[in-house]
């Protein structure tokens, strides 16, 4: 994520040597975000395609195995992403009216929700499984003599492998998001437009997209 | 569009010589001297490799090394050459130094990305050499599961982070392409008064993002099934491991175009100069370098045919390889007809061209053999496959990177090379290449199974082994070559005028050479067509003839 | 110092094989020569200083028709190999029905093949001339790749699956036998030779096995059927169809239903997932009950064999009862 970084950093109202104008600028930089968005599609593709292979392959498995996730929780977390991208927007719109504190008061409230996405997960779902040893990997532990322990082991696998890669998006997330808070609330110089705030939440709108697919597919497909 | 050049003036060159001025630079054509560089060395640790691999072919027995440090020779010089030669070589050297002067801007679109992506080749690329020594790597540059999750020893973990590593620098030079080309043409310069150098590189570039990430997190998981025995691929676990080929050549069919789309865009480029006119079927050649990276997506079953996969889908990704020699050939019969009524001038970027489109094109007509499903059969994984795909990556992309080398090196670095050495070199490469290769395709044919150490049970597979071999002398000989007089012009050599070639496009008109830091002064207005070349003026002008009258 | 250009054309596939083969050589000699020709001229005509200037007036720097006839030319032709390498690879998929049939194993670094009868052979592999011959292969460890240059068939050998190939040998004679996929370190030794034999000679030599076995090798069939006995697999898969279990009386080749709607028929492949994962297909009516079991490759080979004794649809070994056959049809 060292892209977003550096580009938050530099300081907007100096046009760049290499741009001719600010509008040129901000195009090339959505232009750059959007490009970057397809490589992550392609990055969570991989882990989608392997779900569609191995779910074919174990069918009945997997829906006993889905067995194994709340959905409840998994809802609430959805219902928790679609209300920081929903403030999100709103954060976006407030900075394009320059409202400052509306601007960070939005960005504060998904910068929370993210958070309380991971303490949801971590809680509820990863510490309690880790626990009971549902954790691929040499110690993993399995007892129900329906499933095959290597055919939970590739789930766990799966269901770790794409929930993780997307954690670590939410987690780089929360980092941005704090970043840009501060230069925002401390009138950074490399701040002189909403562009940033668009850019974070292009990347942000992707985090939930993704995540509006897993939820399905990992929690609510056997009901 | 000319711009007067101010001789006093510094250029990139001499804009500070410390060295923390080369390692932090933000110029795309001192971030593309360092790429030189860098890719120089892998192709010399690579090119090591694979002499020793043929060293040992020359006898059935092998008398050199052992069946462990065979298959980690071959390993290497596979891995070492895709990953980080042929991957980066033109796109990372000659893309970053051309296609902002080419569209007219004073630098690509993100800078800092630009260098970062250079440290994360670097750091990929020390990885795998410290994997390289540290035990080595023998799984070979596919990394088939579950050979290289599960069983195979070494240091195949590392060298697969390292490939991932290295996939980040390619995504970071992709993305920075195509909002360089999208958002920073100079006023004037539309899309079909694109160079079709920029053409390729923007069909690459798609690739690049689409493809890359893919063969990153397949990789990712791979190195996760070997740590934690975490399995997505392995049959132990539950797994597939004819879905790890699926996703490997997802992105390494794919990759192909990557290396070999901007062999064909300095090809264009070089045609197009030394026949003094313009491409011919510009926008075919264009609409076909976008062909290929999007029918290049879906060929990549194409590996498969005897991997187990159903026989219908063997036919399927069989029907759009032959479709996807369409483009190719499209753009070998155009950069032929770029010669006709046009002034042929064999300097040595040139002959080397020349050679390209030979080599392509048998690279590409033998890839028939292995397109249509019957036929792969019996040669798939033999030396034929190695022979086919040595035609299109050293035939295809070697050949056009030194194209490149010997057309913008003076552009480059300011001097002019010895092109009598330069000429008969190049024509030291095409034959080399051939001795070298020609005799793989029988071979092959005969059923010699490609990354075998010995084949005793099969003895007269070695004449065309050690007539392999000594072509691959020669080869070596001509690609050293090359180091030592580019290397000696570089302080000796004579100072090069801005456009010592005569030729057409902004980095030749309105540029120094070497340029300055931002390229142009001022901003470029492109108001001529691209390749606006005038055989006939030049010839008269030749022969001392008054310019012809226009009626 | 002999230079060999093309291996011996010893199975049914090899000499409609080298047709095609040597078509497609024929067009990438002629087309390589066409672009050799098209650019020598090209060069010698419009060289530098060569000619009159005017030769180079009014340029054409396109020609839509040149380049839709040549890529359109191009294609027909394209297509024309295809479809004839499409034709040659179904048949090379499809073994016919009346092949003789031989398991082989691949593992690091030899080939293990079985016969019906028993024999087994490591590195080599013998069959008659003028019969089909069918390989049903698996790996028992990384994915390998089964190869007679001779016979131009090769397929690979995957762990997790069984894949199939099929040839007839012509011509008596000792060929190759290669692993064309990378296997590891011992690679390019991982080999032998197939020995194709007359029929009556290959006769003579599989009652013996090349003399090579004493005692006698145990029939697959019976050492799976010592397997289904040792495992008390008959406690449960009785000979009618009960309430735990349905009988696997005729079941080779069987189309199965599944709980979960789906249905395929019942093949070494799902024989082997069911020893190893049963839960995966639990056939209609039934609850799921067995525990997944471990066996060997080798072992789970015979206990397929032993299955295949117990019949097939067609002619179970015992009377399937009529709540069977109903549900077969439904």
């Amino acid at each position: 994520m060292a892209i977003s970084l550096n580009k938050m950093n530099q300081p907007q109202d100096v046009v760049y040597e290499q741009f001719e104008d600010l509008a040129q600028q901000q195009e090339t930089y959505v232009i750059g975000m959007w490009a970057f968005l397809v490589t992550e599609v392609m990055f969570f593709g991989v882990m989608f395609m392997s779900y569609v292979v191995y779910r074919w392959k174990y069918q009945p498995y997997f829906y006993a195995l889905h067995q194994e996730l709340d959905w409840r929780i998994g809802g609430i977390n959805t219902f928790i992403l679609l209300l920081s991208s929903f403030s999100v927007a709103l954060a976006v719109h407030f900075h394009q009216k320059k409202k400052k504190m509306q601007t960070l008061a939005c960005l504060g409230f998904t910068n929370l929700c993210a958070l309380a996405f991971l303490v949801i997960k971590m809680l509820f779902e990863y510490i309690p499984k880790w626990n009971h040893g549902h954790y691929p990997g040499p110690g993993f532990t399995w007892d129900n003599p329906n499933i095959p322990g290597n055919i939970a082991q590739l789930w766990y696998s799966l269901y770790f492998g794409t929930t993780g890669l997307h954690g670590l998006h939410v987690l780089i997330g929360i980092i941005l998001f704090s970043v840009l808070m501060f230069m925002i609330a401390v009138d950074h110089p490399a701040i002189t437009d909403y562009l940033p705030t668009e850019m974070l939440g292009l990347y942000w709108h992707f985090v939930d997209i993704v995540w509006i697919f897993l939820y399905p597919l990992y929690y609510l497909m056997p009901k | 569009m000319t711009t007067q050049v101010a001789t006093e003036e510094k250029n990139y060159l001499q804009e500070g010589h410390t060295l923390a001025s080369w390692l932090l630079t933000k110029d795309h054509k001192r971030i593309a001297v360092l790429y030189l560089i860098s890719v120089s060395f892998f192709f010399l640790v690579g090119s090591i490799a694979a002499m020793m691999v043929r060293l040992e072919l020359t006898s059935p027995r092998g008398v050199l090394m052992s069946n462990e440090t065979y298959n980690k020779a071959f390993t290497a010089h596979g891995a070492v050459m895709i990953f980080f030669f042929l991957l980066v070589a033109i796109p990372a050297v000659f893309g970053n130094f051309l296609i902002p002067i080419m569209i007219g801007a004073r630098d690509l679109a993100f800078p800092r990305l630009n260098l970062l992506s250079w440290y994360f080749y670097m750091a990929g690329g020390t990885m795998f050499l410290i994997a390289m020594m540290s035990g080595g790597v023998d799984a070979g540059w596919t990394f088939y599961t579950p050979l290289s999750s599960i069983y195979s020893n070494g240091q195949i973990t590392l060298a697969l982070v390292a490939a991932f590593v290295s996939g980040f620098s390619s995504i970071f030079t992709g993305v920075n392409f195509i909002a360089t080309i999208h958002k920073m043409r100079a006023p004037g310069m539309t899309w079909w008064r694109l160079p079709l150098y920029v053409w390729s590189h923007y069909a690459a570039s798609l690739i690049i993002i689409l493809g890359t990430p893919v063969v990153a997190i397949t990789l990712l998981l791979v190195v996760f099934e070997r740590v934690a025995k975490i399995g997505i691929f392995s049959p132990e676990l539950g797994g597939d491991p004819v879905l790890f080929q699926h996703m490997f050549w997802f992105y390494s069919h794919p990759a192909v175009y990557i290396m070999v789309l901007p062999g064909m865009a300095v090809i264009s480029e070089v045609m197009a100069c030394f026949s003094r006119n313009k491409v011919f079927g510009y926008k075919f050649v264009a609409l076909s370098s976008l062909g290929i990276a999007a029918l290049g997506f879906i060929v990549w079953g194409h590996h498969m045919f005897v991997s187990s996969q159903s026989m219908y889908q063997g036919i399927v990704f069989s029907f759009t390889s032959f479709l996807v020699a369409v483009p190719s050939a499209i753009k070998v019969f155009n950069w032929s007809l770029t010669m006709y009524k046009g002034s042929v001038w064999l300097a040595s970027p040139m002959i080397y061209a020349l050679g390209f489109i030979g080599l392509f094109t048998v690279g590409g007509l033998t890839g028939l053999y292995l397109a249509s499903t019957g036929t792969d059969v019996h040669v798939t994984a033999t030396y034929f496959v190695v022979a086919h795909f040595h035609y299109v990556m050293v035939g295809g992309t070697l050949l056009a990177f030194l194209a490149a080398l010997h057309f913008w090196w003076p552009k480059m670095f300011g001097v002019l090379y010895p092109e009598a050495i330069a000429k008969w070199n190049a024509l030291l490469v095409f034959i080399g290449f051939n001795l070298t290769f020609l005799p793989q395709f029988v071979v092959g044919y005969l059923g010699m199974p490609r990354r075998y150490h010995y084949y005793y049970f099969a003895p007269e597979f070695q004449v065309y082994h050690v007539m392999s071999t000594l072509g691959a002398s020669a080869l070596a000989i001509s690609l050293i070559t090359p180091a030592f007089y580019l290397t000696y012009s570089l302080f000796k050599g004579p100072k090069a005028p801005p456009n010592p070639w005569a030729a057409k496009g902004l980095e030749w008109e309105a540029c120094a050479s070497p340029p300055i830091k931002h390229n142009f002064h001022g901003v470029p207005v492109v108001v001529g067509d691209v390749y606006d070349y005038d055989a006939e003026a030049e010839e008269r002008a030749l022969r001392g003839l008054p310019p012809k009258e226009t009626h | 110092m002999n230079f060999p250009f093309a291996p011996e054309q010893a199975s049914n596939f090899a000499v409609e094989y080298d047709t095609l083969f040597y078509i497609i050589t024929a067009f990438t000699v002629l087309t390589t020569l066409f672009v050799f020709l098209l650019c020598l001229g090209l060069i010698i005509k419009y060289k530098r200083g060569s000619g009159k200037p005017e030769d180079r007036s009014n340029p054409m720097h396109h020609n839509t028709i040149i380049e839709l006839s040549s890529s359109g030319g191009f294609l027909v032709i394209g297509l024309g190999i295809f479809f004839w390498g499409a034709k040659m690879y179904l048949e090379m998929r499809q073994p016919p029905e009346n092949a003789m049939e031989i398991n082989v194993i691949g593992k690091r670094w030899m080939w293990h093949a079985q016969h019906d009868n028993g024999v087994r052979e490591n590195n080599e592999l013998h069959v008659p001339v003028g019969t089909p011959v069918k390989l049903t292969m698996i790996s028992q460890d990384v994915i390998h790749s089964f190869y007679i240059p001779q016979f131009r068939v090769q397929y690979m050998v995957v762990p997790g699956r069984y894949t199939q190939m099929w040839f007839t040998p012509t011509k008596p004679g000792k060929y190759n036998l290669f692993c064309a996929m990378h296997c590891g370190t011992q690679h390019s030794e991982m080999g032998g030779y197939v020995y194709a034999l007359e029929p009556s000679e290959f006769a003579k030599w599989k009652e013996s096995g090349g003399d090579r076995f004493r005692p006698k090798p145990e029939m697959p069939a019976a050492a799976g059927k010592q397997l289904y006995e040792d495992f008390m697999c008959g406690s449960c898969h009785t000979e009618q169809d009960n309430k735990r279990a349905p009988s696997l009386y005729g079941l080779f080749g069987r189309q199965r239903q599944f709980t979960d709607g789906s249905s395929m028929v019942a093949d070494r492949d799902y024989i082997r997932q069911s020893l190893l994962a049963p839960e995966g297909k639990i056939t209609k009516g039934y609850e799921s009950m067995m525990q997944p079991y471990s066996f060997t490759e080798e072992q789970i080979l015979e206990l397929i064999e032993y299955i295949k004794t117990l019949g097939t649809p067609a002619a179970p070994a015992a009377p399937v009862t009529a709540a069977q056959n109903a549900g077969e049809q439904r």
